[in-house]
């Protein structure tokens, strides 16, 4: 690179906007007859939207698939710029579950939840990395449901609706927990509970994933999405709900 | 500088509209068609007209049509207790064009999106459902697009058929024809190699 390439260079840094990242796909959208805008969530950037050129094309339709793991390189002239994305592929996970429906649903709420909770470009690290540790057993092991609910969970707490389940609000004890309360979110124990049990939500249980799912699901409804001012929350997630409820 | 004026620019404004042209593309065309008009022009508006008015939606698969009943409903040869399920009109078309299938089709109308809001509700999986009721269909195939939205549609659907006793299958998925192995993303290929099969 000679001195006045370097000097450009430097110059086009100091003007535009550009990152490279690593994310997972969250969706993709047509846009025009060639363009997708895709939303990605990525470790530094957090969820981030961007164009790919092409990116409805017969050799990227393949990558661009929701769950898709992607190196990234963002561009824009204007940090408020929505910008284009350079798109490489590192692993695809869709097509590892696609005869799987409970995985396949799966993936669909875990996309879904993150697109509909997670506010654009602020950087959550930890739920990153549990959301590809999710991903990973997702299409590797029949017992990711599990690993899902914990998922939830953390998707709460990282976005400040977080459950106290070390111990219980009424006695303090740390064993016996058998209920959540639904106002504020702590732990109660068969003891603490009294004559308020039949208005308390079931404690989150690896052994009843269904009643863990309708637990979580009460606080992402009524504490995150009640505010960020929606009604409900996605349909994907009920559909997961539906499947494993038929189990 | 002047360019075409007046209802020539509408019609290369209306034709820059249609997918695969753009504005130069479209004012080429319309320029053909103006020079080649009693051979090309007046045909095509008269078409454009009659289509304009004739085509709608077939009552019974979805299929575009001139008619009420799409000309694949309403032959007898096609009832031959097979329907396949696609998502739009042009797959249907590409079906068609294959020439392989010899039953009926239903068009979906979409698939199921958690971006785009679509339940099965706004599809027409409830006339689906009907469909194999009252035509005694034995097998539906799915031949819906290998798309994490596709194949999420495709579960729903079986287990909505769940029960019934028709058989129901979906297209394979791997290797396409003229395909080089060095080309495919590794999706395809690991759905080629758990879909193997004896020679």
């Amino acid at each position: 690179m000679t001195n006045r390439d370097f000097r450009a260079r430097i110059f086009w840094l100091a003007c535009n906007m550009e990152w490279q990242d690593q994310g997972i796909l969250l969706s993709s959208r047509p846009h025009g007859e060639n363009a997708a805008i895709i939303n990605v969530f990525t470790r530094a950037h957090g969820r981030h939207a961007g164009v790919v050129r092409g990116g409805a094309s017969r050799r990227m339709a393949p990558i661009l698939q929701q769950g898709a793991d992607l190196s990234l390189t963002w561009r824009a002239r204007l940090d408020a710029h929505i910008g284009s994305f350079r798109v490489e592929p590192i692993r695809s996970r869709a097509a590892l579950i696609m005869e799987d429906r409970l995985a396949l649903a799966g993936l669909n709420a875990i996309c879904a939840l993150l697109r509909f909770a997670l506010p654009e470009r602020a950087p959550h690290a930890a739920l990153f990395s549990v959301t590809e540790d999710l991903l990973q057993e997702l299409t590797s092991s029949p017992d990711w449901p599990r690993h899902y609910v914990l998922w939830e969970l953390a998707l709460l707490s990282e976005l400040g609706f977080g459950l106290d389940l070390s111990h219980c609000a009424v006695t303090g004890r740390c064993d016996d927990l058998i209920y959540v309360s639904p106002r504020t979110g702590r732990a109660v124990s068969r003891q603490g509970a009294g004559e308020w049990a039949d208005r308390l939500l079931p404690f989150p249980s690896p052994d009843n994933i269904a009643q863990s799912l309708r637990t979580t699901g009460y606080f992402l409804e009524h504490s995150l999405a009640h505010a960020l001012g929606a009604a409900c929350l996605p349909a994907a997630r009920g559909r997961l709900l539906s499947q494993l409820e038929r189990l | 500088m002047t360019g075409p004026d007046g209802d020539i620019e509408a019609l290369i404004a209306l034709m820059a509209r249609l997918p695969g042209l753009g504005p130069r593309s479209a004012r080429r065309a319309v320029l053909s068609m103006i020079k080649k008009r009693g051979v090309l022009m007046e045909p095509l508006a008269s078409a454009l007209q009659r289509v304009a008015i004739s085509a709608r939606e077939c009552v019974t698969c979805g299929n575009i049509s001139t008619r009420e009943t799409c000309v694949i409903c309403a032959s007898e040869k096609r009832a031959n207790g097979t329907l396949c399920v696609v998502e739009d009109v042009a797959d249907l078309w590409a079906m068609e064009r294959s020439g392989v299938f010899a039953g009926r089709y239903h068009v979906l109308g979409g698939v199921l999106s958690a971006l785009d809001n679509v339940g099965p509700d706004d599809l027409r999986i409830p006339l689906l459902r009907g469909r194999v009721r009252e035509e005694g269909i034995t097998e539906v195939i799915l031949a819906l697009n290998a798309t994490v939205d596709g194949q999420t549609t495709a579960h729903y659907i079986a287990d909505e058929l769940h029960g019934t006793g028709v058989a129901v299958t979906s297209l394979a998925q791997g290797v396409p024809i003229g395909g080089e192995l060095d080309y495919l993303d590794d999706g395809t290929i690991s759905a080629a190699l758990r879909a193997r099969r004896a020679l």
